[in-house]
């Protein structure tokens, strides 16, 4: 119903995306205590609805003082599907991690330049790194599980949260969201560790819509399957963009391609000043200008296949 | 991306017709591996060696004990101490021993496993916390009468208006302190075996650390939690030097006894009656000694049973 240009840069607002009710996210918030406000700070910054999700400036990130990926410059548009291709070690995984704080996670991490989220700071002292990732939530590259019943893996998030009633309804939602539920209804107490490997995924993926999240990050969220488990989630992605802006890293171009509404390439360079190598963003655009008329030799190096 | 043509993939010159029979002989050369035989036939030496010692052991034990086990059973379990041989039994030594096992299960289980989780969980990865480590794994190599001279000055002389001095509460805490870098070690290595992809995980909805610990940390440890703590058990159990330098009794003859009363007054252990009974004449005495040991093994027996039946069903729930 959505339906967009591949040209526009970001959605266009007064297109029916405003209209989206959101009715898991609805739900996930009437009567949970926690996320009834959906303010990210003690401070009260209430997040507006913007046509720019994430907004980085001179974001970098360092391992150790080893300077792994620096100076990235990228906008995020609301409900579209921005994936990040490049070569191993340029550092896209690495940015994807930011968005959700999950680099504090890693001791010797350290973030600088400034990451807003739908205007507000995620790297504030005031931010709850908690609270941030309720609202972004994370799809992993191996699908991961609990080694729990079906049902009691998509109930985590609520659960943690807080919320103990309507977890049924809310169970049914996310599984049906993920286009899971007609395959998994009549065993939902079985361990979710018998399904397989795409079915785990698309497990995950309820996972995190069940916490009613605003963004999904998915890291090389297909690497680990099967070409017609891919392609299962490939149409998932793009179903939920309705309602989720969802940023994707992929090592598959042609997945980028297939999925995705803006690309951003990375690369690896090495630094003329520091002889350090580190990865940097090389461009972002529209992801049919990317693989057709790349800005940068790099890109058109790296989407004709000549190298990486 | 270029196909090469099958011409570039062929041999320009084809192979003579002896060179391919080379390649195709796959007949077993009976010479081949006499090193993989040797080690093969080295190790199963090893294994037979293993097993008859421990079944040597504990059919020499048993054989020994089998007089009085079978003449006299429920004296010998149920009688307390005493000087003739055919009414003398070891129910002191029981209760002790499981006074004791009860008093580090307390001990030496929550503290264990907690000092484990702080430092795999909690604790920074800096010089300091390594360095703990290396301690804690050097102080599980320290023979156990040093920690009997541990407990016998802080336990039975400093402490002693907690402990009441040489009684059950000190054999207890000294055993305590003595498998504490046990529990610490076999708990380190079960945490480090949680796949970081379920913390990850939980993270990634929003749990807390404290969520993450007791939802997926925790269950996923548990097993190992269970394996070392038993197996610190059963070395607890066992464990007499300490207990001697403690102060365990011999010998002892008391009426009734209180809880408390026995918590704080004299005491014994199933070691401590083995090591008795052997000091007393042979003849009439050494199937005491043995038959005390099988009683021993018996609660070892009972603990590792504890241990693996719960293991499995822990086990269970996770794969379920």
């Amino acid at each position: 119903m959505i339906e967009q240009t591949l040209a526009a840069p970001f959605q266009d607002k007064s297109a029916p995306a405003v209209t989206t009710g959101q009715p898991l996210r609805a739900m996930a918030e009437s009567g949970d205590p926690v996320d009834t406000n959906p303010s990210l700070t003690k401070i009260d910054v209430t997040p507006t609805e913007t046509a720019t999700v994430f907004s980085a400036r001179g974001l970098g990130v360092s391992y150790g003082g080893e300077r792994a990926i620096e100076n990235v410059d990228l906008d995020i548009g609301d409900r579209q599907i921005t994936a990040f291709i490049g070569p191993s070690g340029c550092g896209k995984s690495t940015i994807l991690r930011c968005f959700n704080r999950m680099n504090d996670l890693i001791t010797g991490a350290k973030v600088d330049g400034t990451l807003l989220y739908r205007d507000v700071d995620l790297y504030d002292d005031q931010v709850d790194a908690v609270a941030v990732r309720r609202r972004i939530g994370m799809v992993f590259q191996k699908p991961n599980p609990f080694p729990k019943s079906i049902y009691d893996n998509v109930a985590y998030g609520p659960r943690v949260g807080g919320r103990r009633r309507g977890l049924d309804e809310l169970v049914e939602q996310s599984l049906l969201s993920a286009g899971l539920w007609d395959e998994v209804k009549d065993r939902l107490t079985d361990s979710a560790l018998g399904l397989s490997g795409g079915q785990q995924q698309r497990l995950c993926i309820a996972r995190a819509i069940a916490v009613g999240p605003d963004v999904l990050l998915m890291d090389e969220p297909c690497s680990a399957l099967d070409p017609i488990a891919t392609g299962t989630i490939e149409e998932l992605m793009k179903e939920m963009k309705r309602q989720y802006t969802i940023v994707i890293v992929t090592h598959n171009m042609q997945q980028a391609a297939r999925v995705s509404d803006r690309t951003a390439f990375f690369s690896s360079e090495v630094n003329p000043e520091t002889g350090r190598r580190g990865g940097q963003l090389v461009e972002v655009a529209p992801t049919a200008t990317v693989f057709s008329q790349p800005a940068d030799q790099r890109t058109e190096a790296y989407v004709s296949g000549r190298f990486g | 991306m270029v196909v090469p043509a099958p011409s570039e993939l062929a041999r320009s010159e084809p192979r003579h017709i002896s060179e391919v029979a080379a390649m195709a002989d796959f007949k077993r050369r009976r010479s081949a591996d006499i090193g993989g035989e040797i080690l093969k036939g080295a190790l199963i030496g090893a294994v037979v060696i293993a097993v008859a010692m421990v079944a040597t052991v504990i059919l020499s034990v048993v054989v020994d004990s089998s007089e009085v086990l079978s003449g006299q059973f429920w004296t010998f379990v149920s009688n307390p101490s005493s000087s003739d041989s055919s009414r003398a039994g070891v129910v002191q030594g029981i209760r002790g021993s499981l006074l004791l096992a009860a008093i580090v299960a307390v001990i030496a289980f929550p503290v264990g496993i907690g000092a484990a989780l702080y430092l795999e969980e909690y604790a920074k990865d800096s010089r300091t916390t390594r360095f703990l480590e290396i301690m804690v794994r050097n102080l599980a190599g320290v023979p156990s009468i040093v920690y009997g001279l541990l407990g016998l000055a802080v336990f039975v002389q400093n402490l002693r208006g907690i402990t009441g001095g040489s009684s059950v509460i000190s054999g207890g805490l000294t055993l305590a302190v003595l498998v504490l870098p046990i529990v610490i070690i076999t708990a380190t290595e079960s945490i480090r075996a949680v796949p970081d992809s379920l913390r990850d995980g939980a993270y990634g909805l929003g749990a807390t650390q404290w969520e993450v610990v007791k939802t997926q940390v925790i269950p996923m440890a548990m097993p190992g939690f269970l394996t070392g703590s038993m197996l610190s058990l059963a070395r607890a159990i066992g464990e007499a030097a300490p207990l001697l330098v403690v102060g365990a009794a011999a010998f002892y003859t008391t009426g009734f006894q209180g809880f408390v009363e026995q918590l704080s007054g004299a005491f014994t252990a199933l070691p401590m009656n083995v090591a008795n009974f052997s000091k007393l004449p042979a003849n009439e005495w050494a199937g005491h000694a043995a038959a005390a040991g099988v009683v021993i093994l018996a609660l070892v027996l009972v603990v590792n049973l504890v241990a693996i039946v719960a293991r499995a069903r822990i086990s269970r729930r996770l794969s379920r």
